[in-house]
């Protein structure tokens, strides 16, 4: 039977995609938010902060197996590198790609074209420079069964998925509501010509934008890396399903992302059970397609600028 | 008041200076990633390598000297700029003086087609065959898209799916797929079949998507392509699954007294490519500039105005996409027929992005640019492949092509070959009038 066989052990893996889909996710959330676009290099964002956790685990880890607090501390630390990995590439990317773009305010095709351009330099690059077979992030930890719901196994590399994304998740939520610079992003997203007069720097804001989805992406990176190893092409399958989480959830609405990545994972996972893996990707399209079709605002309506 | 001026005067000179030395930094930083980009590989083992083997080798020097000299260009062309710029001016403007004429047009248009026609009997059987498969291909698959990307303003980044629909079309009708068609066609009659289907499939994936914003679009075709290239591979009881399908006919006429078969020798395939590409070329050029070609010119100028001047914007743009399908379609059939060989692998979405370049690089809306850029950008590389030119490797093609897509919309927006009109509109709408693209929606879903 299919959705019922074995429902909650792919309901905990579709919880842990839909994790990372949601910090992916995000990153396209925010950059719509302050420039109603949709960045299509933010899957190369992803596949850098993949890159970035392997190098230093790798030159970390080596041999070793590591256990306990040694653990929790490389996964930190893959995650740091997968962030700052991340941030570093959105930064350049807002710069090169984007910032000459706005300041000839160019139509929004040549934005569209600019980032696919973008995008295949960078991860071709990728490609060339760390060579173009996938590797393996050598494990920061023991993986084995942490607990049971309902007799499903619930991995270790769940339990820190759902970890980190959570506390990725509540810390952005609360910056984008609470700080200054999350008062500066959703000036902007309101109305970008009215914050500037208002003494909001504008380009401060969008290149902040970016590096805080970037730090996402590029966590997201380092997280799925754990799992389904690091190749010079990760980027594309998540990043177009994250895109459908942001649009399932209601585009340029932070917590319709969060919620949209996880509807998408748990729905893609427990699909699965009803066809070969291989049409995994295949279920997703149909959803986003079918978002577009019924609903193209989301669930949670498309609503730039409000902290939730 | 002299005090005044004076403080501005050198607030004027520091922020030209200042902006000297940034424009000196982005020069510099863009020839060492081009460094970075023609260097050595690196590897898993070894991942720095390809970066220290590029930037920390006495090669880096020139790139260094490279980026200072067009720094230097840029700033002499900045300071004595209406000089130079009234010489190149001279210069570049004369085919825009002599081309409106139309005789001269005429000419320069037969001559071409001459050399089309002429050049390929000149060639070595090797060039023959990349003529058809690397270059006539992609040129017609380029003056297709420019349709939807140029006329229209749609961003399509599956096109190759139509390609790849085109292609298993022409094997189902021809009886080469695990599954049998109602009757056998040679795979010249498929022609039709081949075309209706990309057609009917660019409506199918367009109706719900373009009336929508038009970013959803470009992703929803990107989906699309990856999502055709998976059926392929796993529908394996229609499309003959990863191993591909072999043994799709040649095409052959057998038409009252005309009879004739297409074998394996390239030319004759150039000649019918050439003869749809010539066909297209003059379809195309006349649905510009015919009621059709207007509505899409509207449509991408201001898409609000068009609607509320009664043109049916929902209804043109399928319009153009099911035009660029057809012609994707017609491309797949004609390159199944002739290889006589497909698998899922040959419809990657990179192909899409490659054509997209061809078509931006040329200049969108531009057929001649289209066909130039197309020509010119499938060449190239395989005569850097012959000729290896500053470390030029074949599998880092799509770096050099990102980057062209980049580097076009920093700079050079309209492309190489500008259509006048899209040049002005973008000119425009930098100015803040208009759009120059459909991408915003008819039925915007506003919160």
């Amino acid at each position: 039977m299919c959705f019922t066989q074995n429902f909650w052990s792919f309901f905990i893996g579709g919880i842990a995609n839909g994790f990372l889909y949601a910090l992916i996710a995000l990153g396209y959330t925010l950059v719509y938010g302050v420039l109603q676009l949709i960045n299509f290099a933010h899957s190369e964002v992803f596949m850098s902060g993949g890159f970035a956790g392997y190098f230093v685990l790798n030159a970390v880890i080596g041999n070793s197996q590591p256990r306990g607090l040694t653990s929790i501390g490389l996964i930190v630390l893959g995650t740091a590198a997968g962030a700052v990995g991340g941030a570093v590439v959105a930064y350049l990317l807002e710069r090169v790609a984007y910032r000459p773009l706005r300041r000839r305010k160019a139509p929004r095709l040549a934005f569209l074209i600019s980032a696919i351009g973008a995008s295949y330099f960078l991860y071709n690059l990728a490609g060339k420079e760390f060579g173009r077979n996938a590797v393996t992030i050598p494990a920061p930890y023991t993986n084995g069964t942490v607990f049971y719901i309902f007799g499903a196994q619930v991995q270790t590399y769940y339990v820190v998925i759902a970890i980190a994304a959570m506390i990725m998740l509540i810390v952005l939520d609360r910056i984008v509501a609470a700080t200054k610079l999350g008062r500066g992003i959703r000036a902007v997203a309101q109305d970008a010509e009215t914050a500037s007069l208002m003494g909001v720097n504008i380009d401060r804001v969008i290149a902040q934008t970016f590096i805080l989805g970037g730090i996402l992406g590029g966590a997201a990176g380092f997280l799925f890396g754990l799992n389904s190893g690091v190749v010079y092409t990760m980027g594309f399958t998540p990043a177009l399903k994250a895109f459908t989480a942001a649009v399932l959830g209601g585009i340029g609405n932070i917590r319709g992302a969060m919620l949209g990545g996880l509807l998408l994972g748990v729905f893609e996972n427990l699909g699965v059970t009803c066809a070969p893996t291989e049409w995994r990707d295949v279920i997703a399209f149909g959803i986003l397609v079918l978002v577009l079709i019924v609903r193209p605002t989301g669930i949670l309506g498309e609503r730039l600028g409000r902290s939730a | 008041m002299s005090v005044s001026t004076s403080t501005a005067v050198a607030r004027i000179r520091s922020a030209r200076h200042s902006s000297d030395v940034r424009r000196l930094f982005a020069c510099v930083f863009g020839f060492l990633v081009l460094a970075v980009m023609t260097g050595p590989s690196g590897s898993n083992l070894a991942p720095t390598s390809g970066f220290t083997g590029s930037l920390l080798h006495p090669r880096v020097f020139v790139f260094i000297a490279l980026g200072v000299a067009l720094w230097a260009i840029i700033t002499a062309q900045h300071r004595w700029g209406e000089a130079i710029k009234h010489a190149s001016d001279h210069v570049t403007a004369l085919p825009r003086r002599v081309m409106p004429d139309r005789r001269v047009r005429l000419a320069f248009y037969a001559v071409l087609l001459a050399v089309a026609i002429v050049g390929p009997l000149h060639v070595n059987a090797f060039w023959q065959d990349v003529l058809v498969d690397q270059i006539g291909i992609y040129v017609l698959l380029a003056i297709g898209l420019n349709v939807v990307v140029g006329y229209a303003g749609l961003l399509d980044l599956g096109y190759i799916a139509f390609y790849a629909i085109g292609a298993y079309s022409t094997a189902f009708w021809t009886g080469a797929l695990p599954v049998h068609p109602p009757i056998v066609l040679n795979a010249f009659w498929a022609i039709p079949f081949a075309i209706a289907t990309a057609m009917l499939s660019g409506v199918l994936i367009g109706a719900p998507t373009l009336r929508l914003r038009g970013d959803y679009l470009a992703i929803v075709t990107l989906g699309f392509g990856e999502i055709i290239q998976i059926v392929a591979t796993n529908l394996q009881g229609v499309t003959g699954g990863a191993q591909g399908v072999i043994g799709i006919p040649h095409p052959a006429v057998n038409l009252l007294h005309v009879h004739y078969t297409w074998l394996i020798d390239p030319l004759p395939y150039y000649y019918l490519l050439l003869a749809f590409v010539v066909l297209g070329l003059i379809a195309y050029s006349f649905l510009e500039h015919s009621r059709v070609g207007r509505a899409w010119t509207a449509i991408r100028e201001d898409e609000v105005a068009a609607e509320s001047s009664g043109i049916n914007v929902l209804k043109y743009k399928i319009m153009a996409f099911a035009i660029g399908a057809s012609t994707s379609g017609f491309a797949g059939m004609l390159t199944a027929s002739k290889i006589s060989f497909i698998e899922p692998g040959d419809f990657t979405v990179q192909l899409s992005i490659l054509i997209l370049v061809l078509v931006i690089f040329g200049g969108m809306g531009s057929l001649l640019g289209a066909v130039v850029g197309a020509a010119f950008l499938q060449w190239f590389p395989w005569y850097l492949k012959e000729h290896p030119l500053f470390g030029f490797q074949p599998e880092d093609l799509y770096i050099y092509l990102g980057a062209i897509l980049v580097l076009t919309m920093i700079f050079r927006p309209e492309g190489m070959i500008p259509s006048r009109r899209r040049k002005r509109e973008i000119g425009l709408a930098e100015h803040g009038v208009g759009t120059a693209d459909a991408m915003s929606s008819s039925q915007a879903p506003v919160s």
